[in-house]
């Protein structure tokens, strides 16, 4: 099945992939360049030990999770509509997991010696369930999506044995993102992570973020392709992502509250340093603000029915969601969580040019899974309409 | 076959424990007041001891006792020192009463207080946060006497514990660490005490590798004159530790996370 991602491919197609290859190999040497350097060449430091990497990772479970949000409606609930869909989903998750791994990889110091998470197994530690929910995450979706793509194409139903394990993906979407959650809500000293309510943050920021993409995404699928995914599909997506959204602007300001309300200064610290700067510190200010302004933006496009409807102005809707979520559960929170320090000091974090880089980097390798997938899957549904 | 680092450890630990003195208890012996019954008493069921510092810090007075410390410190750990905070790591290192200890303060401090300097190191918890963490074991504590000790060789460099200590005890080897201008000097170099490599994470270990061969941890050498660094073994009711707590009121960093540090200060009184 995996030919039709080189046969038939237009010359947009391969300009596109070419593109993303491009964008690859400058992380790849990028990275190089750190291998030998070490992580010195990011902008990370004694105190901000995690950055760039680590939020997009954390940003990106949440992408991967949110198939669940068409798994559910599709085997759970008969939601016809999402019979087209949901393998879009799938494949969108195994690409965000591919990315996630390959940030974690980048991240870490001796790279070499990833293996030893699996050598010396420690239970008792978060990082070594994400690392086991991920890859089991990862397996599922191609298992799943390729099998059920599979059987489509042969015109047969999808053999009985995917059955369990699309259900087994159900609650295993909401590990990953739990377990991701659980690497910051555990560890004590760091105010804005010790929240009970992160995990659930983190699951309505992913729903939220995830559909939003898949609708972007269906847009650009029916725009390249004969595939439609469907015009009520995609609005049922909609209302996911309002629903969602809501609940992650909600859950935020619950932090605030609890925050602000108690008075505790060392509640309060990290919050005021990424909205209003600590000690003269404001790097992540206008990021926060901007992400604060385009959440209200886009509830606003999102709760009205008559603005949601419009495809144009929900694919609007889904951007700022996107960026929104991006910079909120990324940066904000990730960098966040490390200022003010263990000491009550404010030492700041900026990205340097070869993080950035290599970030772009996987990104495109994620964008290069990911458009083989969806082209191997177009593929089969367009000979279906023939 | 050869047996990996964590095995020697173990047989380290053990056959201290076996011989009835831990690492401490070497110290204790060597000062001739050591006792044969040592025993702990409850925590840390079945191990040797329970190693912890007091610090006083009535008597550190000048800025030269400090810096002769951490000197002593960074120089037998081969501490590379790049010159530069983005780069910086460090073992032991000192910081004012506001930022010793966050939240204990208020704006009536005593201007002796708020204008002393702390050393700051590993604080060796009972319950330490980054052991919890690590996903390969690389930092763990020792069952023979509860230092929380490093494996320089089994460190991914995922830098969880660094997220995880409440006391920035720890810090990561951004880059070749034995390019460090202040290691290029085979006179500064100690060669007892392994280099580091990049991409690992460090931390003050109690000296583990000098209560080995019986002697102190450089710190408390260092300012041995003073008398302000007190070591030895929590466990032994009639150790210089215990004596100290005993008749002074001492206080810990962070004491409501739960993690039982094991480094207490005299502030004064």
């Amino acid at each position: 099945m995996l030919d039709k991602a080189i046969i038939g491919g237009s010359r947009k197609y391969w300009t596109w992939i070419a593109f993303l290859l491009t964008l690859a190999g400058i992380g790849t040497i990028n990275y190089i360049r750190q291998f030998q350097y070490g992580l010195g060449l990011t902008g990370l430091s004694r105190d901000v030990t995690w950055g760039f990497y680590i939020a997009q990772f954390t940003f990106l479970v949440g992408v991967a999770a949110s198939a669940v949000m068409l798994v559910i409606p599709y085997y759970l609930h008969n939601f016809k509509k999402y019979g087209k869909i949901v393998i879009l989903g799938e494949f969108l998750a195994v690409s965000a997991v591919t990315m996630c791994i390959l940030f974690i990889f980048v991240d870490l110091g001796q790279p070499m010696r990833v293996m030893n998470v699996v050598l010396h197994p420690t239970p008792g530690s978060v990082m070594f369930w994400d690392m086991v929910v991920l890859s089991g995450y990862l397996t599922l979706n191609i298992v799943i999506g390729w099998t059920t793509l599979g059987a489509e194409r042969k015109g047969v139903p999808a053999p009985k044995w995917v059955k369990p394990l699309i259900y087994l993906s159900i609650p295993w979407a909401v590990s990953i993102h739990t377990v991701t959650a659980f690497l910051y809500a555990g560890v004590p000293g760091r105010h804005l992570w010790l929240t009970a309510i992160m995990a659930a943050r983190f699951l309505a920021s992913a729903f939220a973020a995830g559909p939003a993409l898949l609708i972007i995404l269906s847009m650009i699928v029916r725009k390249v392709s004969k595939f439609d995914p469907g015009k009520d599909a995609i609005q049922a997506l909609g209302k996911t992502v309002a629903y969602a959204m809501s609940a992650n602007v909600f859950f935020f300001l619950l932090e605030v509250f609890t925050a602000f309300y108690s008075g505790i200064p060392s509640h309060q610290h990290s919050l005021v340093y990424l909205f209003s700067g600590l000690d003269g510190h404001a790097k992540l200010v206008p990021w926060m603000w901007s992400a604060a302004i385009l959440a209200f933006f886009s509830l606003f496009m999102l709760i009205y029915p008559g603005l949601r409807e419009k495809e144009n102005l929900l694919s609007i809707a889904c951007v700022t969601v996107f960026i929104s979520t991006w910079i909120d559960k990324g940066m904000g929170l990730v960098v966040g969580g490390f200022i003010p320090n263990m000491f009550e000091r404010v030492t700041e974090y900026s990205t340097t040019l070869p993080e950035v880089l290599i970030t772009i980097g996987i990104w495109a390798i994620g964008f290069l899974v990911l458009t083989i997938l969806y082209k191997v899957a177009i593929a089969v549904r367009e000979e279906e309409i023939a | 076959m050869s047996m990996d680092r964590r095995d020697f450890l173990k047989i380290i630990g053990l056959s201290t424990v076996a011989g009835g003195i831990g690492g401490a208890g070497l110290l204790e012996l060597r000062k001739g007041t050591a006792e044969a019954s040592s025993a702990p008493h409850g925590r840390n069921k079945g191990s040797g001891s329970t190693l912890a510092m007091v610090i006083d810090v009535r008597k550190l007075e000048s800025p030269d006792q400090y810096k002769r410390c951490i000197d002593a410190c960074h120089k037998a750990h081969n501490v590379p020192d790049f010159g530069n905070p983005k780069d910086e790591i460090k073992w032991i290192w000192t910081d004012d009463f506001e930022h010793t200890f966050p939240g204990a303060g208020h704006e009536y401090v005593a201007e002796e207080v708020e204008k002393k300097q702390f050393l700051l190191l590993c604080n060796q918890c009972e319950k330490p946060a980054c052991v919890r963490v690590c996903p390969t074991q690389a930092t763990f504590k020792r069952a023979s006497d509860g230092i929380v000790m490093m494996d320089y060789h089994r460190c991914i460099g995922c830098r969880f514990c660094m997220a995880a200590c409440p006391f920035g005890a720890r810090s990561f080897n951004w880059r070749d660490p034995r390019t460090a201008p202040n290691l290029q000097n085979p006179a500064n170099l100690n060669p007892k005490f392994p280099t580091r490599m990049k991409g690992v994470v460090e931390k003050c270990n109690f000296c583990a590798e000098r209560l080995r061969e019986g002697l102190e941890p450089a710190c408390v050498e260092a300012c041995k004159d003073t008398k302000a660094i007190v070591f030895g073994n929590l466990d032994d009711p009639k150790s210089e530790v215990r004596e100290m707590l005993r008749t002074h009121y001492t206080i810990q960093r962070k004491p409501e996370l739960g993690t039982n540090p094991r480094l207490f200060y005299v502030i004064g009184g």
